[in-house]
Parts: C-alpha cells; structure tokens; sequence
C-alpha cells in the first residue's frame, strides 16, 4: 500500500476514534437539560443531583475523547500539510465558532462542580449545553461540504465563504451528526447508570433512534448517489442496520449491545464519509484538476515514513490504556453515589475572625 | 492595520494565553507528584493534605491550559496556512507525536487521578501524577522541538520543484542544538513557576492561620475575663462557655496549621531557588547558542548598535534611559564585559552590532532575489525597545523570585512563621514574577526572530494565509481577547476561592478493597 493511503486511513480511524468516543460525551452534554430538567427531576436538588450523575458517568473520560480530535488534526498538518491548510483556513470562522464551544464546554466540565452557587452552575449548565450541540453539528457541516467538494482554485485556496457551507445537503449532514450523538449518548447513560435515569434514557435513545436513523439513510443515499462506490455502499448497509440493530437491543434493555450498534454506526459513517472521498482529501467544485488530493497534498516520503513508525508503535499502546481507564470506571452510577455537595465548604472565614 | 498585523497579534495573544498556564501545569503537576509520593511512603496526614490542596489547585488550572491548547492545535491552519504548506513537513510531525505521546498521556491519567481517590490502589494512584508529569514534559518537549526549528532551521531540505523546505533528518529536528539548550530552560522556568506557586500559596496560609490564631485566641482571653466576672451572677455564663470552647477549638485548629504550611512554603522556596540556578544556567547557554545562529537577537537584547571589538568587552547594560534608536541610548548602570561573557563565555569575546549585522544579513539573504521572502524594504531588526526590555524583564523576574525564596528560607528558619505584612507582598509576588517572566522571555525569543518566521527561510508576512480576510481575523481576534478575559476574570477568582478555602482537615483514604459497592463516591464531579 501507499503511504499516502495508509495515512488517509489513520486520518479516518482518528476521525473514527473522535467521534465514536466523544460522540457519546457530546450526547450526554446535550441531555443535560432534558434528563437533568423539570420533566424528569422531582425538585431543583434532584435536578442537580441527576446532572452531576450525567456529569459523573463521562468524567474521568472525556478529555481523552478529545485527544483524538487534536491527533486527527496534527496528523493531517504532518501527512496532508495543504489538506490541513486548506480546511482550517477556509472553514475560518465554523472553526472558530467550534473552537469557542469546546472551550465553554470544557471548562463546563470541570468548573461546574467547584461552586455551589445555583446561578454558578445554571451558567456553566448552559455552556455544557451548547458547547455539546454546536461542535458535532458544525463538524456534520464542514465534514459533509468536504465530501461534496467545496470551491478551491489553483492555488489550493479556499474561495468560497461562510454560506457556501451552509447549504442543504451539508446542514442535513449536521443534523445528522447531532441526532446520532444524542442517541449515542442516552445510550451511553442507560448503559452506566441505575434507577429511573436508565430508564428514562433508554426511552429517549429509542424516539431520537428513529429520527437519526430516518436522517442518515437519507444523507447518504443523497451522497452516495453523486460520490457513492461499492465499498462505500457496503459501509452504509453496515451502518443502518447496526442502527436498527442497537435499536432493537435497547428497546429489549440490553444496553451493551445497544451501544456496540450506535458505536459500529457512527464507525460506519465516517468510513463511508472517507470511503466516498478517497482518493481526494477535498475535491473542488470550481475545477476537479484544481482538487486536493492524497498526493498533491501530501507531505513527503521520509516524513511519512517516520509518522508511520511513531504511530505503529504509540496507537496500540495509546488504545490500551485508554481502554484500561474505561474498565476501571466500569461501575454503574446511581443518584445514590453522588456525595454531597462540598465545593468551598469549610472554608474557613478568616476576615469575621480577625475582626472579632 | 493589515491581516499580518492582525495575525500576528492574534497568534501573540492566545499564545502567549496558553503559555500563563503551561508553566504552572508543568510546575504543579510535579509538586502534586511528590506530595503524594510523600503520602504513599511515609502516611503522615500532612502529605496527604497538601497533595489534595494543591491537587485541586493544579485542575483549576489546567482545565484553561487544556482550552487554550485547543485553539493552540488549529491556528496555523487558519492563520498561517501558507507557513503551514510551506514547512507541513517538517513542523507537522512533532506537533502530531506530541498529541499522541503527551496529551493522551496527560488527559487519560489527570482522569484517573482526579477520579481515583478510593477507587484504585494508592501506589498505583501516585504514579498516575507523576505520568502526568512526564506527559507534560513530553508535551514542552515536541512543541519546542517545531518552535526550535524556526529559531534555526536544520535536517532539511529546501525543494524548488515543491516550492517548500522538507523534512531529510528528523532526528537532527529532535536534537537540534538550539532545542538542547531551550528545553532545559523552559523546564527549569516552569518549575521556577512552580515553586512560586507553591511557596506564595503557602504563605499567605501560613500567616493568615497564625494571625487567625491569635485573634482567636485575644476573643477567648477577652471572654475568659467577662466569664470570670460574670461567674455565678447572670445565666448566660453556660453560652459564653460554649462559645469559648468553640472558639478555642478553632484557634487551636488554625494554629495546628501553620507549620503544615510553613512546610510547604519551604519547600516551594528550595524549589524555586534549585529551578533559578538551572533557569541561569541553561540561559546562559542558551546565550551562546543564540549569539552563534541569530546574531542579531544578541546585538537587539543590548541595542548594541556598534560591533564591540575582540579585546573590549561589550558591557551589559541593566538600565538605560534614551531612545534606543542607536543615537541616544545612555547606559545608567552598566556590568563591563557581561554581555561578552552571555554570548561568547569570555569577558573580552567580540558581539557583533546591529548596524554590521544588518549590512551582513542583507548581502546573506538580499541575494536571493525571490520577492516572497524579502524584499528591499526588509530590514533585519527586530523592534529593539522590545528585546530589550524583555530581556531584562525576564532575568530581573528570576533574580527577583529567586531572592524573595532565599529571604523566605532565612525568616522562617527553625521554626519561625512570620506574620508581618512583607510575608503577604512577598505571597503575592512570588507566583506572579516568574509567570509573567515567562511571558517576557517568549515575547523577547519571539520578536527577536522577526521578521523572519522561520529564520532565514521564510519571512513572517509571507505566512499568512491569504484566503482569510480582514474581517474574518478581526472577528476571531475579538472572540479570543474578549473570552479569554473573561476566563482569566473567572479562573482567577476560583483559584483564591480555593486558596482562601485551604487544605482540608485529614480524611483518612479508603482502599478500593473496603469500598461498599452502594456508598457514594470518594470524589465526583
Ligand atoms: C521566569 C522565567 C525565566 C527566567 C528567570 C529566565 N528565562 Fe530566559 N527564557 C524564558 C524564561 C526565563 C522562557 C520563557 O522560557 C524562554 C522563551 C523561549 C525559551 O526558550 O525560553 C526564554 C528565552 C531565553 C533566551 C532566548 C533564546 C532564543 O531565543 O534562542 C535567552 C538567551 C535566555 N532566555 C537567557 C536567560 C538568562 C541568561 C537568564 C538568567 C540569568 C534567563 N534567561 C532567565
Ligand atoms: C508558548 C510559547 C510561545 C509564545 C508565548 C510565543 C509568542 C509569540 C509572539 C509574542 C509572537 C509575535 C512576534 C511578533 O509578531 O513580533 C510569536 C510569533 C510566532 N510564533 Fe511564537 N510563541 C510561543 C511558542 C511558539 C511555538 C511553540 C511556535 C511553533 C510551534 C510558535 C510559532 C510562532 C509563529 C508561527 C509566529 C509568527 C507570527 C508572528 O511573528 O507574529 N511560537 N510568538
Ligand atoms: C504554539 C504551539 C502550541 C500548540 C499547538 C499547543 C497545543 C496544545 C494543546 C492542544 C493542549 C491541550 C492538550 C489536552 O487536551 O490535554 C496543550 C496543552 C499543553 N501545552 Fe501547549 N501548545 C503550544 C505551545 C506550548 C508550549 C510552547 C509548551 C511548553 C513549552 C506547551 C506545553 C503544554 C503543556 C505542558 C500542556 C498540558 C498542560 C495544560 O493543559 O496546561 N504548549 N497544548
């Protein structure tokens, strides 16, 4: 195989591993409010009591998750350097509104807990929220409009602008993106957690299922009909009917499995995405000489060779212990194991004592 | 102002954003190791108190080192895409191995340390911070490994066919010379910050206890009295008594704190005395290196604008007042021969000046005529007031922390807590100085280099990527100044909530083995 192709296929497993794994987190973040909220909750304290449980099931994971998107993104700079030139400044300002979300949210994360503030965490609740919403459905956007093809000229420029992306087919492709993480999520929380949230979770993961699986087989029909191959045909089979699949398995509350099949989905997707796409990195509508591709793209020989060593050796290692921490947390939460809330308590109050 | 303007700027901001918070992650993340080692080998209560305080502290900071590494990882994409094409395949690799060795490293254990308490066994636990730590060295070490190959470019080749310089030597990327003397460097600062952290902490909490104490103590004498003279009349004597033991019971507690702290503060002051001996050690090698491949940073830190022959000495100057422009700088205090001795090891060695190095650069890089890289109007000089002053910022910051550690070992020495008020100056200068001396000493690497971006290849202007419009940086500009001001506004009153809040008292661990399967969590979100 050619380095270039092998490396095209890295680019696409990490796009994979993102969106697998930070799929699910992302979905949590968007359930917060329905899960977390008024219908569910008994009361204000049974609210916050299920939002940190939400919280608590994709805690010590998420930052992981998102590794994946900052490999996928030095790898493309070092194996396509115009690939990753030509997107990051024409997609300028959907990158930056991403880069916003991921940062509030983030932060969301690991903020939200260390104040007991109400209005502190009704805040940070919000930029949990949005910040879980707004990435995968401008990721769905600018990764669909990469596939369709987008206006570049000669120089590898991009030429078009904001609302050349915002066409139809590539909004489908973010609500697409948005409705398989959502039931991606609520599936990784039936799986994780006990009591009523399980239940609940399972019923929502069942009435978004079906939309998101309605969606995506007309997103790629619609794009496997301009970009479509055998293979990549054979990746969307293999993705909706693990969809209906998953489905089946959490209607009959076998949640492992549930999650398998939304995991297997989401894999299938990406792959048909880059399946349909290869041998280009990003065709271009204004002229197809003028498109991207995985060799005029590339970088080197010797770079790429050396890449392929360093990620031969790390990835499996990488993979190995990532997935130990996940076994480690392997433990199922309920409402029950949240402890009280103790940010800043005992803090002592020094000014009311020197004053005395 | 132009989009490189604008771009510039940008890339200066959020960077030098990201960086206020590397340093003290790297600093932090090792002290919290050894706390907790400390903990694991010896189970004194003390060790585990200061490992969870300061632990706390370190994730406060590191979730904005996290966000701001995140615009970090894109921005020469949407930037600087025509740098990007042009060295992709040289500057893209230690960026991807630095994801894929440090930052899952440093992601996936920080997870497992913050969630671990009670969940996996406590050797294995400590070990988790200190992989961290690695993680983050290994971080500093790629990224500096891409930032080393600008300041001066090896193991390469430049291509006229593809237009761009490309990778024939990766090793030679990752040993570069001018990488072996920034990485120890930059270590050795980031745990300067790390010691200042520690030791500003520290104190402040050491004297806030003891005074505490005290009050306490003067409002317990004040009601002992009133309770002697009200024995045996009125019938609240009993609430005066309850309030008494309660109060006692505090200034007991606070005052039982103030060595757990002065402890600390020690610690933190060794550590940034050790760290300011290597930050002058590996400057002072970074110096020469520096002299030898950019001439002309040397010549900008000293504005020295005439070559200072061999046999004279160039002096170092620590202040000047004047213009700097080469006709009216008035040297007020100067070290006769240090600068010889920065860039040469010797006291008399020969530093170029600016106006010859400038005549050298032009006849160097002048000739090759291609109007991408320079053109008649480039100059070749840094802005000097900057490197100047920069410099000097950044050694007077370490010489400062420096001395206020060695102040701070003398005045707490055999058990001394002082509590006059230069304790709390000194609390609060001690972690600012060497953050913001990090700041100068990248702003002075940083400007000194232009206006090339990559030295003597690639001026900084031809960088820029040239679909992004006006506009488009402007509004991200805006974004990330207006965000990240608010983040600062936000993390900083975080961090002195929990400052303020202290160690908490002992809570004697569990082991993952004694965990009842239905009790809450040790720690959760
Ligand atoms: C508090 C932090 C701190 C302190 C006390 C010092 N430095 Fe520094 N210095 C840095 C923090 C720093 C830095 C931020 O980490 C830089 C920026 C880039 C780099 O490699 O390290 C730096 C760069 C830097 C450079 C530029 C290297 C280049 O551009 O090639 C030189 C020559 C020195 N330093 C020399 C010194 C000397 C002689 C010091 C004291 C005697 C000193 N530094 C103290
Ligand atoms: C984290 C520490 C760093 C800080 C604080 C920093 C700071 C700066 C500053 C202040 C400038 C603006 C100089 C000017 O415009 O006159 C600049 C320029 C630049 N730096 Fe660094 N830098 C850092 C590390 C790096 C690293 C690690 C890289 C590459 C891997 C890098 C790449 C660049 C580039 C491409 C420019 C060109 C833009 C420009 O000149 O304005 N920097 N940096
Ligand atoms: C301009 C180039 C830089 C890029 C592209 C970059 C990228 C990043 C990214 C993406 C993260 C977040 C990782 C995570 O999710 O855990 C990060 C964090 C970090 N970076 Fe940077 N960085 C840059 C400059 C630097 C420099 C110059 C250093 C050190 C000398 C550094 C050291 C670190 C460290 C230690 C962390 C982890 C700790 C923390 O989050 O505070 N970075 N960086």
């Amino acid at each position: 195989m050619e380095l270039t192709t092998f490396w095209f296929i890295v680019i696409g497993v990490l796009w994979t591993g993102y969106f697998v794994l930070e799929g699910f987190d992302f979905g949590v973040g968007m359930l917060f409010p329905l899960l977390g909220g008024k219908r569910h909750a008994q009361d204000a304290a049974d609210a916050d009591k299920r939002r940190r449980l939400l919280l608590n099931t994709i805690g010590p994971v998420w930052d992981g998750n998102e590794v994946w998107v900052l490999t996928a993104g030095g790898a493309t700079f070092a194996a396509f350097p115009n690939w990753y030139a030509t997107m990051f400044s024409g997609f300028y300002l959907p990158l930056l509104l991403i880069l916003v979300a991921l940062i509030l949210r983030n932060l969301g994360f690991e903020y939200r807990h260390k104040r007991p503030e109400p209005e502190w965490k009704a805040r940070w609740d919000l930029a949990i929220f949005w910040g879980s919403l707004v990435p995968p459905l401008l990721w769905g956007v600018a990764l669909t409009n990469v596939v369709r093809g987008v206006p570049i000229d000669a120089n590898m420029e991009y030429t078009g602008n904001l609302f050349t992306l915002l066409n139809p087919v590539g909004l489908l492709g973010g609500l697409v993106f948005v409705a398989l993480f959502l039931t991606h999520g609520a599936i990784f929380v039936a799986l994780k957690t006990d009591g009523p949230i399980r239940r609940e979770a399972r019923a929502v993961a069942g009435r978004v299922g079906v939309v998101a699986a309605v969606l995506a087989v007309v997103l790629l029909t619609l794009l496997g009909l301009d970009h479509g191959k055998t293979v990549s045909w054979a990746t969307t089979a293999v993705a909706v009917v693990a969809l209906l699949a998953g489905l089946a398995a959490n209607a009959r509350e076998r949640e492992g499995w549930a999650f398998l099949g939304t995991a297997i989905t989401i894999a299938m997707a990406v792959a048909s995405y880059f399946l349909m796409l290869f041998p280009n990195v990003m065709p271009s509508t204004t002229d197809a000489a003028f498109n991207l591709t995985v060799t005029n793209a590339s970088s080197t020989d010797y770079t790429l060779k050396v890449m392929t060593v360093v990620a031969l050796v790390f990835t499996p290692i990488v993979i190995l212990y990532q997935a130990w921490t996940y076994w480690i947390f392997r433990k199922r939460l309920s409402t029950k194991h949240i402890p009280a809330d103790v940010s800043l308590e005992h803090a002592a109050e020094p000014d009311t004592a020197l004053r005395s | 102002m132009d989009a490189t303007d604008l771009a510039r700027w940008q890339f200066a901001i959020v960077t030098l954003y990201h960086f206020l918070f590397v340093p003290i992650t790297i600093g932090l993340s090792f002290v919290v190791a050894v706390f907790h080692t400390q903990w694991v080998r010896t189970h004194n209560p003390d060790w585990m108190r200061l490992a969870k305080f300061f632990g706390k502290l370190f994730t406060i900071n590191f979730a904005l080192g996290l966000v701001t590494g995140i615009v970090q990882e894109f921005q020469f994409g949407m930037n600087w895409s025509a740098y990007s094409r042009f060295v992709g395949d040289i500057f893209g690799a230690p960026l991807a191995i630095e994801a894929l060795l440090a930052f899952f490293l440093e992601s996936v254990f920080l997870g497992l340390w913050i969630f671990g308490w009670g969940r996996i066994p406590e050797k294995l636990h400590a070990s988790t911070m200190w992989i961290v730590h690695v993680g983050t060295l290994l971080s500093a070490y790629f990224i500096l490994s891409a930032n080393s190959f600008m300041q001066h470019p090896v193991g390469f080749r430049f291509n006229p066919d593809s237009g761009r310089a490309e990778l024939t030597d990766f090793f030679a990327v990752l040993t570069n010379k001018v990488q072996l003397v920034t990485f120890p460097h930059v270590a050795f600062s980031a745990y300067l910050v790390g010691g200042g952290v520690l030791m500003g902490v520290a104190l402040h909490l050491m004297r806030r206890e003891s005074l505490r104490a005290s009050a306490l103590l003067r409002g317990v004498d004040d009601l002992d009295s009133t309770a002697g003279a009200t024995r045996g009349g009125t019938g609240s004597s009993a609430t005066a008594e309850m309030t008494m033991t309660a109060q006692a019971r505090q200034a007991t507690a606070a005052r039982a704190d103030v060595p757990l702290y002065r402890k600390a503060a020690r610690i933190g002051a060794v550590l940034t005395l050790v760290a300011g001996v290597g930050v002058a050690v590996s400057g002072d090698l970074q110096g020469k290196i520096m002299t030898e491949v950019q001439p002309m940073k040397m010549a900008a830190a000293e504005a020295l604008y005439e070559t200072s022959p061999q046999g004279a000495g160039a002096p170092f100057s620590v202040l000047t007042v004047g213009s700097l422009d080469g006709q009216h700088a008035n040297a007020l205090i100067e070290i006769p021969g240090l600068l010889s001795f920065l860039g040469t090891g010797t006291w008399d060695g020969e530093v170029m000046g600016i106006n010859d190095l400038k005549a050298q650069y032009a006849a160097k890089y002048g000739a090759t005529g291609d109007p991408t890289l320079v053109d008649a109007a480039t100059d070749y000089v840094p802005n000097i007031p900057t490197t100047y002053w920069t410099f000097r910022l950044m050694i007077g910051t370490g010489i400062a922390a420096a001395g206020i550690a060695a102040l701070v070992l003398w005045t707490t020495r055999r058990g001394r807590a002082p509590t006059s008020k230069w304790v709390l100056y000194a609390a609060v200068a001690a972690p600012l100085l060497p953050v913001f001396g990090n700041s100068f000493g990248w702003i002075f690497t940083e400007v000194g280099r232009q206006p090339w971006a990559v030295f003597g290849l690639m001026t900084t202007a031809s960088g820029v990527s040239p679909s992004v419009s006006v506009g488009e940086v402007v509004t991200s500009m805006t974004v990330f100044t207006l965000l990240y001001g608010a983040l600062a506004v936000v993390e900083i009153k975080l961090f002195l909530a929990y400052v303020r809040k202290g160690a908490e008292p002992f809570d004697p661990p569990t082991e993952p083995s004694d965990v009842d399967e239905d009790a809450p969590l040790a720690f959760a979100y």
